[in-house]
């Protein structure tokens, strides 16, 4: 999220047949559909309520991650993909909401005593928490209208901080585990290729500023 | 799963039984995976039979048993137990099996004896958790007692549960089962029980000291460093709207097992 919504005149690139964006949030929602479907009818194992959280959880990072795989899609293998970012960062907004509200409501039964206690004693918790935290300003700001009222580079400053919430997130998903499975680190190891990508693109930009086309 | 006659015990709790299907589908057996459901898919690769366990250490009578025997030689009880998990979920469980006592009583330890200590079965080629790149535990995974917590009458050797033997993915064929601690001191699918002096290394305290003690007693007062120890979720109970239950000290066995630590700071002793 950290550029500008498709500069006019951008490389276009290799074009995939445009599909309406209403598409991608009715794709994306099919996981939590299905999830809530198969909760109410007792058909997630014997732990049904940790399997919806850590399901949740888990498609909240992958939208994360998609979102973040867009301009690297873009300046590397010119696939553009850049006009289902938005969607993209709000399902993985709208992914993160519903993981809280399971913890929150489901988990711990809107125990106010015992949530605080986890955010203030537990790492994981408070690092998932700040990560939502930081995400909510992102989702609030997702309109036209708010890139027009704040300008396009505070927006983007802003937004940048979606590459903190992708850190939070992965580190709250390695936190939360005993000893060192693979799957978080795999998670792991994605996000840090998308970010470390950015650092070396911006770092060869700065060296070379007048290399690559505007 | 073979059925096994096994008398009634007055140890048994009355409490609702997790349902079959609940014991024998969520289970952390890491040598068969991480996930819950990995070892209920992949244990069946496990060959139990045949299976020797073998006796050593401060011992009178060192000796290998096949399981066979053991089972024949020793008086099966039902033994309803309340299981209360590390990562805050319980379930109560109808276990077919003896007192460990019996067993260490046979092998007559010596004076200095003061631990026991436990291993798994440590085969990569029927463990697919135990051919992962990056391995999750230091294996075999390996748990201990003190001398008298494993001559405690609450301490079994499970063979069995809802009256037939175990299935794999729930240690088969021959596990321990310690009610007062959390699940994961329940070695399962042991080869070798060492009588020594030292108290034992065990595979989670190696992996993570700060976080599982070698006592590992059920204590709602002393938290995980990573979450609350105060509440836990009964399998089964509620679905997707389960509500919490408070944790019992020692998992509600306080008074039977309470004297067993007496005297000593169960903070640092966790």
């Amino acid at each position: 999220m950290a550029e500008r919504a498709a500069a006019p005149g951008a490389r276009k690139g290799f074009s995939l047949p445009q599909v309406p964006k209403i598409l991608v949030y009715g794709v994306g929602f099919v996981p939590a559909v299905w999830l809530f479907y198969q909760g109410i009818n007792d058909r997630l194992g014997a732990d049904p309520m940790r399997y919806l959280e850590q399901a949740l959880g888990l498609w909240a990072l992958r939208f994360l991650i998609a979102t973040l795989a867009i301009t690297p899609l873009r300046q590397l293998f010119a696939v553009n993909l850049l006009r289902y970012r938005r969607a993209l960062g709000l399902l993985a907004f709208y992914y993160a909401l519903l993981h809280l509200l399971t913890y929150l409501v489901l988990d711990q039964g809107l125990d106010l005593a015992a949530i605080g206690a986890d955010i203030v004693k537990r790492p994981y918790i408070t690092i998932g928490m700040a990560t939502f935290v930081i995400l909510v300003p992102l989702a609030l700001t997702s309109t036209n209208a708010a890139i027009r009222r704040m300008g396009g580079q505070a927006w983007a400053r802003l937004h940048r901080l979606v590459y903190v919430a992708a850190i939070g997130a992965v580190l709250h998903f390695i936190l939360v585990v005993k000893s060192w499975p693979p799957e978080p680190l795999v998670y792991a190891a994605i996000v840090t290729g998308l970010l470390g990508y950015r650092l070396v693109h911006s770092l060869g930009r700065k060296a070379a500023p007048r290399r690559r086309p505007a | 799963a073979a059925p096994l006659s096994a008398s009634k015990s007055s140890f048994s709790t009355d409490e609702k039984l997790t349902s079959r299907e609940d014991v024998t589908s969520y289970n952390n057996y890491y040598e068969f995976g991480v996930d819950k459901s990995d070892p209920a898919e992949n244990a069946g690769t496990l060959k139990t039979s045949p299976w020797t366990i073998k006796i050593d250490g401060l011992v009178g009578k060192p000796q290998e048993i096949g399981i066979e025997d053991l089972i024949k030689s020793s008086a099966l009880e039902e033994r309803i137990y309340r299981m209360r998990c590390v990562e805050g979920w319980s379930m109560v469980i109808p276990w077919v099996g003896f007192p460990l006592a019996d067993l260490v009583k046979r092998v007559e330890p010596l004076g200095s004896a003061k631990y026991a200590a436990f291993e798994t079965a440590n085969r990569p080629s029927e463990m697919p958790g135990l051919r992962s790149i990056f391995p999750v535990l230091d294996w075999p995974y390996r748990e201990g007692l003190r001398l008298d917590e494993a001559m405690h009458p609450l301490t079994i050797l499970a063979v069995g549960l809802y009256g037939e033997t175990l299935p794999n993915q729930n240690g088969a064929p021959i596990r321990l089962v310690v009610p007062w601690k959390y699940g994961f001191k329940g070695i399962k699918s042991i080869t070798r029980i060492s009588f020594v002096e030292k108290q034992p290394e065990t595979a989670w305290n190696k992996q993570a000291p700060n976080e599982y003690g070698f006592y590992a007693n059920v204590n709602p007062h002393v938290d995980h460093p990573r979450w609350s120890q105060a509440t836990e979720r009964r399998i089964g109970e509620g679905g997707l709207f389960v509500k919490r239950r408070p944790t019992l000290m020692f998992n509600g066995y306080a008074e039977q097992v309470a004297g067993l630590y007496s005297g000593m700071d169960l903070r640092k002793f966790y």
